[in-house]
């Protein structure tokens, strides 16, 4: 979350003194490490990897292999970056079939962690790929597991072996057993045990997870494990690594906005792999994992390298440099707004762009809302407008407005909302560039947008008014700022930073709906300036 | 019940204060256990400030003193806000909330039995219309509970009209408590998350509702300040229920929520059985987990 700011934001207001120097000093490398280690702990890695992580960075850090292009707070990032992954994938690998059918998998974990629905994930993901799975009811203690694992092999289409009700009673290991023997009569080559839920403490559910194993010998023992869980991770893990002694372990609801240190704590603690990734609630939201795509949502990173490449690549720099020279003199026109967007959409689609930036897990409904044909629609109505119309929007009246709209296929309250984009983010601008704070509704960041680019898609969903979180928000900020919204024609008039490229993005690179900050504006200044 | 190992700091305070003096690495180890216990980064450099200021400021050198000021300093933090239920209304009625697999259909079912015990009427609405046989895990806690349930009339129903049906029965019979059920949503997912606010607002159009309960799981870490404050806007939690805390895990990230957001704790759940359900006691709680 951005409650503490990301990584790269607490790095880069680490070496803002540090722009000209080339090479790191041991006091300078002392602070980031610092910055560092927060971010982990507030991604919930485990103390103890933390502390092996920070003293392997800094030893890297402080070496000679650092690259050379990059200035010193990337290099520290991506020195972070490639450790996470090391650490995370270094073995990855994939499901170990038994050379005899079945393939016996058991899973095991904390209650509550997913065991059951990851059953039905697993059991559909086989029988896709042409396996015969059938799943086995050996979680006899929660009231109605049984059932909820019947209906989502229904749900699966994969048989369940569930001889006994539950809620209780009978007992676990016999199930297991004979579900294996089923299995065999019934030649299905892979079978899938659900076991109850069991914390790690409780010695005795732990000895009858022991029993259950011995009782079938599982050619996999699968950890189930919640991406949302804190420290305690290790402490489990270790318990379920004496108890059951598992083979691989499974990332559950991987969907929130949890960063899933404890995915690095697991990993680095027990030395078994990462094999999948659960992502949702519906039975086809399961993955093999990926650890360079973790690596940077622990550090809540998003792909800042590559994006600063693209940025760099996309912005001619005189352009940048004649733009921001308008924003100073007030000259921005229309003109200069359409250019801005052609610009953007050099950079490649602003969906892909926007999911690299850091904080962009919490922003993903934001992103599903945006329709990036908004662009050429506002490109249309602009490209509809005369010369002088252009520069000079004031100009526009009702019946010049009416025949913009006829001509770019569009209607006049959607000119309207366009020019109204366009004063607030030239307004925004105008401040920004003689280095005051905005304080400008149109800036509501990644909201904002949402809201503003979510419209027609709002339009058809009946019946959500404010129902919409993005909306609403955009809304709030509105309210909060002092600016009424304007009218029923305008839905989201606060989505003022949108369309045009610089708006919407710099405050989405905060990944906080608070307005940028200083440091912000300079990184847009720099960029502008590149 | 099986032998547990008690979920507290005390083990990993122990060696520190055990020691005759306060040193350079009585700092270090107390940073570091509260950090395992899911304080997050940002409490703890508070608390370790605080307790250096006091230290200092009573020249003590004793590490007990510093374990009761650790205990003292948690206990005070802990009970600066009203952990008492606010259960008058008649109807009462009770959403409880959470993300998925913390142990909301558990929680209801101990606190269905808790109230009974008290000989309160009370009817379930179970609203988890989503989630594979949740109502039927539901109905069985209900009646180990001895409490009354309405059940969706179809499968996959509106869970609004659920929880409408179910304080329209209420009403009707005279019930003094209706605790209801929801599915369990991250709270990244903003469709289910409006979802929650129709429930409410269909509830209320009936009677106010008096207790929004936010379940959160011990072991879950610094995520747990994201969920709250997601439910907090959509749901209007009201109090906080943790579970799970018969495990390894503290759940020292509570004390974050409660001081981010000022919503108090308001029960505790400690096992699987139908009574460990607890009221929450800042005094119990801080010498738990400080030993």
């Amino acid at each position: 979350m951005a409650t503490f700011g990301n990584l790269s934001d607490r790095l880069a207001e680490t070496f803002k003194n540090l722009r000209t120097k080339g090479k790191l000093s041991a006091a300078d490398v002392d602070g980031t490490v610092r910055e560092i280690r927060r971010a982990l702990l507030d991604a919930d890695v485990a103390l103890d990897v933390v502390k092996d992580f920070t003293a392997q960075v800094r030893e890297r850090a402080l070496g000679d292999e650092v690259s050379k292009a990059l200035n010193p707070a990337q290099q520290v990032v991506q020195i972070v970056n490639e450790e996470l992954i090391r650490i995370l994938g270094g073995q990855q690998r994939r499901l170990e079939f038994a050379k005899k059918p079945p393939t016996i998998i058991m899973l095991a974990g904390l209650q509550g962690a997913g065991k059951t629905t990851l059953a039905g994930k697993l059991a559909k993901w086989l029988a896709k790929d042409g396996h015969t799975p059938i799943l086995v009811a050996a979680d006899l203690q929660r009231p109605n597991a049984v059932t909820q694992l019947q209906v989502v092999g229904q749900q699966a289409g994969v048989p369940v072996y569930a001889p006994e009700p539950g809620n209780g009673v009978g007992n676990p290991v016999t199930v297991a057993r004979d579900g294996v023997k089923f299995a065999q009569q019934k030649l299905h080559d892979v079978v899938i045990v659900d076991t109850a839920g069991r914390l790690g403490v409780d010695a005795e559910m732990m000895k009858q997870a022991a029993d259950i194993r011995r009782a079938i010998d599982p050619d996999e023992v699968l950890f189930v494990i919640d991406a949302m869980i804190g420290q305690d991770a290790v402490a489990t893990a270790k318990a379920f690594q004496d108890g059951v002694d598992f083979t691989g372990v499974v990332l559950t609801k991987l969907d929130g906005d949890a960063r899933g240190g404890a995915a690095l704590s697991v990993a680095s603690m027990t030395g078994r792999p990462i094999m999948f990734a659960s992502t949702g609630e519906s039975l086809d939201d399961f993955e093999p994992f990926h650890p360079d795509r973790m690596a940077s949502r622990i550090l809540d990173l998003g792909d800042i390298l590559t994006l600063i490449e693209q940025a760099q690549g996309a912005f001619d720099e005189d352009e940048a440099r004649k733009l921001a020279e308008k924003f100073q003199t007030d000259t921005f026109t229309l003109d200069d707004f359409l250019g801005q967007m052609q610009q953007l959409r050099n950079m490649g689609s602003i969906k892909k762009m926007m999911s690299m930036l850091p904080g962009a897990g919490a922003m993903k409904q934001q992103l599903e809302n945006f329709d990036e044909r908004e662009i050429v629609r506002t490109e249309a109505i602009i490209q509809s407008m005369t010369k002088a119309e252009r520069t000079t929007p004031k100009l526009l009246n009702g019946s010049r407005r009416l025949r913009i709209a006829r001509g770019s296929g569009s209607s006049v309250t959607e000119v309207n909302q366009l020019v109204q984009r366009f004063e607030q983010a030239a307004k925004m601008m105008k401040t920004v560039a003689r280095g005051g704070m905005p304080n400008i509704p149109g800036m509501g960041p990644m909201p904002g947008l949402g809201g503003g680019r979510g419209k027609p898609q709002q339009a058809k969903k009946k019946g959500s008014k404010s129902g919409n979180p993005a909306k609403r928000a955009a809304e709030n900020l509105a309210i909060a700022s002092g600016e009424k919204p304007a009218g029923a024609g305008a839905e989201a008039p606060t989505g003022g930073g949108t369309g045009f490229g610089l708006g919407g993005r710099k405050p989405a690179v905060a990944g906080k709906p608070g307005g940028p900050t200083d440091e912000e504006m300079a990184a847009l200044q720099k960029m502008l300036g590149r | 019940m099986a032998e547990r190992t008690p979920w507290s700091l005390s083990g990993a305070l122990r060696g520190m204060f055990a020691k005759k003096t306060i040193d350079a690495d009585t700092w270090d180890d107390l940073e570091d256990a509260l950090i395992q216990a899911d304080f997050g980064p940002q409490i703890t450099e508070d608390i370790v400030a605080d307790l250096r200021a006091k230290v200092a400021r009573y020249h003590t050198t004793d590490p007990a003193d510093l374990q009761r000021m650790l205990r003292e300093g948690l206990e005070e933090r802990l009970s600066r806000l009203d952990s008492t239920l606010n259960l008058s209304a008649r109807p009462a009625v009770v959403l409880v909330v959470g993300v998925n697999g913390v142990g909301k259909t558990t929680t209801i079912g101990k606190f269905a039995k808790f109230l009974r015990v008290y000989d309160r009427s009370v009817l379930i609405g179970a609203a988890d219309t989503f989630r594979a046989a949740a109502v039927e895990q539901l109905a069985t806690w209900a009646e180990r509970a001895g409490a009354e349930i309405v059940k969706p009339q179809a499968q996959g129903q509106d869970p609004a009209s659920v929880a409408f049906q179910t304080v329209e029965r209420a009403i009707a019979t005279g019930t003094e408590i209706v605790i209801i059920d929801t599915a369990g949503r991250l709270q990244t997912k903003g469709g289910l998350m409006d979802e929650l606010t129709k429930i409410r607002r269909v509830i209320e159009k009936q009677t106010p509702i008096a207790e929004v309960l936010l379940v959160l799981d011990a072991t879950t870490g610094q995520n747990g300040l994201a969920q709250a404050e997601a439910f907090i806007e959509h749901a209007g939690v009201t109090g906080l229920v943790l579970t799970k805390l018969d495990g390894s895990a503290k759940g020292g990230f509570v004390l974050a929520v409660q001081e981010k957001t000022g919503i108090p704790i308001k029960l505790v759940g400690q096992g699987e059985g139908i009574n460990d359900l607890t009221g929450f006691t800042p005094h119990v709680f801080a010498q738990k987990l400080v030993g």
